[in-house]
């Protein structure tokens, strides 16, 4: 039997005890979070406003002053906001958050788009969506008679454009919209929403884009011809979580999903978050104004960590663009990559022990991981898509967190392998009878 | 130690994992995801339908202060508990699926998996002990707790597995004393009412449950001696010592009730008889193991004094048994002294001596002294 953990060097800590030792140091946070893509430590500026505003009293709806001072706060928010993406301050709704952004931006444009052209049901779309897209769609389909068009993928995860102008050809009429994110959450694709977007257009379908991953990381053009509306999150970019924001275009008219005192253009309900929306709009003008610095300063960390894991385990395979044009077709902090052999939820455990955080890219609520959707969106199988670690680095991370991984993920992989698949899945060990009749049928 | 801590959720296994962390072992809690919702379009959400019992585990974890994880199982267990009960059904066998699941998954699967990851033990809230013996051989025993014991469950571990087993509960006086240490320790599922259903089959409708994965052929009834009696709608539906839902239309020659005494499912026959030959006093067992060294008797073939247990919480009754084969092919042998019940075959027998559980085995057959089943077999032919 493989003892790993623990059986380094006399003298020297092993995983375990750096894990020890990291109970013992940090209770709520681990040592090195390469996990930013989930969510992001608090950004100083945001920090600051949350301070600085905390004790504000007074709904930014109420008629007084403390009222005033409140709708004062929002709207400056909302105009410093607006500024560091590049848009109308009216085109922005604050939500709770990206989920409800992409809710309100599909499910409120079906809606509209349903009520005007009652055949047009399509949404033409990708596999690698969030769920909060792919969720929002399937159940679109599965109550509202939606009807999902996916455009295939390349094999770095970007769409295929000349499939995804061909189904906008074939299928303008049944479409009531189109959506595609702008940075993929596991891999870092960046996609070509642009060109997706003035395809769209030109048969007259909206498009609706999901850029949670790429504000701050990678430049986005939210006002580029075609984009009905952008979803964005607060803590992604170091704002704190529970805000986010629909960008929607002054001209679009979506249904609403929940409904009371009729703020944000009377599309999204519910007294605002005021403290909640400074900070974001605080987190937001520091990382756009960081961009460029902190890309080339993740895109080197980033390179530091590929060119690492090379040495350290040869059979990873990296996913995502490649190549010397890559860069500006992926997100500068993410690697994802492919583990053959290596159960994802495994290699995190590991790595977890050993004080480092990582992500398998999806868990349901359970807190069991699943296939990596998007890996099987690009063409992988299941069992490869099972396979898969995601890196996500941010402000925060240093070359010495990236040596860190370097130092632990052999290990980690070489205990993986050991432990093999946690169900028999592919080993072909395991009898696969269906023994619902239901099932076979 | 490295301890991982098997949380089902339960307050036993939440106590269990309390006192391996007071103890000063280095503690993680992994609860297994064992149950499969039905698919969507977001592939891979397994496991789903344990979240309430997932996250009191999480609960309890957070409370104690070590690490969380959900492990899926849920693969492993389909084939290796839920289709193998389902298999077992239709070969006319009545399985225990948490023996089974002790078998395969929690000693079996995740001790492997615990063991590659680096672990030294896994531990569970299951009352019973593991001992050593004073040649340093490992041995399952009974728990201080005879209303609580599940040794019987557990009488399927083999001594590689048994090495790496702690039962933390197993000197525990009473469930009720688990209890009032959960709440001592602040621990959520304190008052969490015990599970008994099979964990599979919510609403305990096992019988509903197997109708809709089993089809059911219609067959022939018939007596101890063969004779037919009437059609079954499927034999499947039987199960031994069964009184209703027979509905042969006709009373049995001396006017008493008549009794399931066999599923014969590669026949097709259900056999039923009197009362009195439910009382079995013979077991024959296949898949014997032992639990732990190998019993001294058992390469000699003789019969040795011992109890044997077929149920979960049933009374042990002496018996003379006798093992035979050898590694990877033992079968035992029963002459009980007083007789069982309604003993189907594919429940384990359980053999101890004393509070040692010596080892068990698949009932293969069970039947009164005083009927011999296996005439039944050379006329089959003839009554289907």
């Amino acid at each position: 039997m493989l003892t790993l953990l623990g059986s380094g060097e006399p003298g020297k800590p092993g995983p375990w005890s750096l894990w020890h030792r990291s109970r013992l140091l940090a209770v709520s946070s681990t040592p090195v979070y390469l996990d930013y893509a989930a969510t992001a430590p608090l950004a100083p500026a945001a920090r600051a406003s949350i301070l600085e505003h905390l004790d504000l009293v007074g709904n930014p709806n109420s008629l007084h002053g403390p009222g005033r001072a409140a709708h004062r706060l929002v709207e400056e928010s909302r105009e410093r906001l607006a500024a560091a993406i590049g848009v109308h301050p009216s085109e922005i709704l604050f939500t709770s958050g990206g989920t409800e952004a992409d809710n309100l931006g599909l499910k409120g444009a079906f809606w509209a788009a349903v009520a005007e052209r009652p055949r047009a049901r399509g949404i033409l779309l990708t596999g690698a969506e969030h769920h909060a897209v792919l969720d929002t769609v399937e159940w679109l389909a599965r109550h509202e008679g939606a009807v999902p068009f996916f455009a295939p993928l390349h094999a770095d995860g970007s769409v295929d454009l000349p499939a995804w102008e061909e189904l906008l050809a074939r299928h303008a009429g049944d479409l009531a919209l189109s959506t595609l994110m702008w940075a993929n959450n596991e891999v870092g694709t960046v996609q070509p929403v642009v060109a997706a977007a003035a395809a769209a257009l030109r048969v007259g379908v909206p498009l609706h884009t999901d850029a949670v991953q790429a504000l701050g990381h990678v430049p986005v053009a939210l006002r580029a011809p075609g984009i009905a509306s952008a979803a964005l999150s607060a803590h992604k970019i170091g704002g704190p979580v529970g805000v986010g924001a629909l960008v929607l275009g002054r001209d679009r008219t979506p249904v609403a999903l929940q409904h009371g005192g009729g703020q944000e253009r009377s599309l999204r309900s519910g007294t605002l978050d005021a403290v909640g929306v400074a900070a974001f709009a605080a987190a937001a003008e520091a990382a756009v104004a960081a961009l460029d610095a902190e890309r080339t300063r993740l895109e080197g960390l980033r390179s530091r960590l590929v060119e690492g894991l090379a040495r350290a385990v040869p059979h990873a395979v990296v996913n995502g663009p490649a190549g010397p044009d890559a860069v500006g077709r992926r997100l500068p902090g993410t690697v994802h990559v492919t583990l053959p052999g290596c159960e994802g939820d495994t290699v995190l455990f590991m790595l977890d022990m050993a004080g480092i955080a990582s992500s398998t890219g999806s868990a349901c609520t359970a807190g069991v991981a699943g296939p990596s959707h998007v890996l099987m969106a690009m063409g992988a199988d299941e069992a490869t898509a099972r396979c898969v670690q995601r890196f996500s680095l941010g402000a925060g991370s240093t070359e010495a967190d990236v040596d860190a991984l370097l130092a632990a993920l052999p290990g980690a992989v070489a205990a993986a392998s050991a432990a093999g698949p946690a169900s028999g899945r592919h080993d072909g060990t395991v009898r696969r009878t269906e023994t619902t009749k239901g099932e076979a049928a | 130690m490295r301890i991982l801590a098997a949380m089902s959720g339960g307050v036993d296994s939440a106590v269990a994992a309390a006192r391996a962390v007071e103890a000063g072992h280095d503690v993680v809690g992994v609860h297994l995801a064992l149950s499969r919702m039905p698919g969507t379009l977001r592939t891979g959400s397994r496991g789903c339908c344990t979240i309430e019992d997932s996250n009191d585990a999480f609960r309890a974890c957070d409370t104690l202060g070590i690490p969380f994880y959900v492990w899926d199982f849920s693969d492993r267990f389909k084939a290796d508990v839920v289709d193998n009960f389902v298999e077992e059904y239709q070969a006319g066998r009545t399985p225990n699926p948490c023996l089974r699941c002790n078998e395969k998954i929690k000693f079996e699967a995740l001790l492997d998996r615990a063991i590659a990851l680096g672990f030294d033990a896994v531990v569970t809230g299951h009352y019973a002990r593991v001992a050593r013996a004073e040649d340093g051989t490992v041995e399952l025993h009974r728990a201080a707790d005879d209303a609580k014991d599940q040794s019987y469950v557990l009488g399927v571990l083999r001594e590689d597995q048994l090495e790496h087993c702690w039962f933390p509960l197993a000197d525990t006086p009473s469930k009720a004393l688990v209890r009032e240490e959960a709440e001592r320790r602040g621990l959520g599922v304190a008052a969490k009412p015990d599970s008994h259903d099979i964990c599979f089959i919510p609403d305990g409708d096992t019988r509903g449950w197997l109708a809709e994965r089993i089809d059911l052929t219609p067959g022939r009834i018939v007596d101890q001696d063969g004779t037919d009696l009437g059609e079954h709608a499927g034999a499947h539906a039987f199960t031994v010592g069964q009184r209703k839902g027979l509905s042969m239309g006709r009373p049995a020659p001396d006017g008493k009730p008549r009794y399931v005494l066999q599923v014969r499912p590669k026949e097709n026959r259900v056999v039923v008889g009197p009362q009195e030959l439910l009382e079995v006093d013979r077991l024959t067992g296949i898949r014997a193991s032992f639990a732990g060294a190998e019993h001294p008797a058992a390469a000699a073939g003789t019969w040795e004094e011992a109890h044997v247990q077929v149920r979960a919480h049933a009374e042990p009754v002496p018996a003379l048994v006798r093992w035979a084969g050898g590694p990877g092919s033992w079968t035992v042998q029963a002459r009980l002294e007083g007789s069982l019940r309604g003993v189907a075959p594919g429940q384990s027998m359980v053999i101890y001596q004393g509070t040692r559980v010596v080892g068990q085995a698949t009932i293969e057959t069970a039947h009164s002294s005083a009927w011999d089943p296996s005439a039944l077999a050379t006329n089959a032919d003839a009554a289907v």
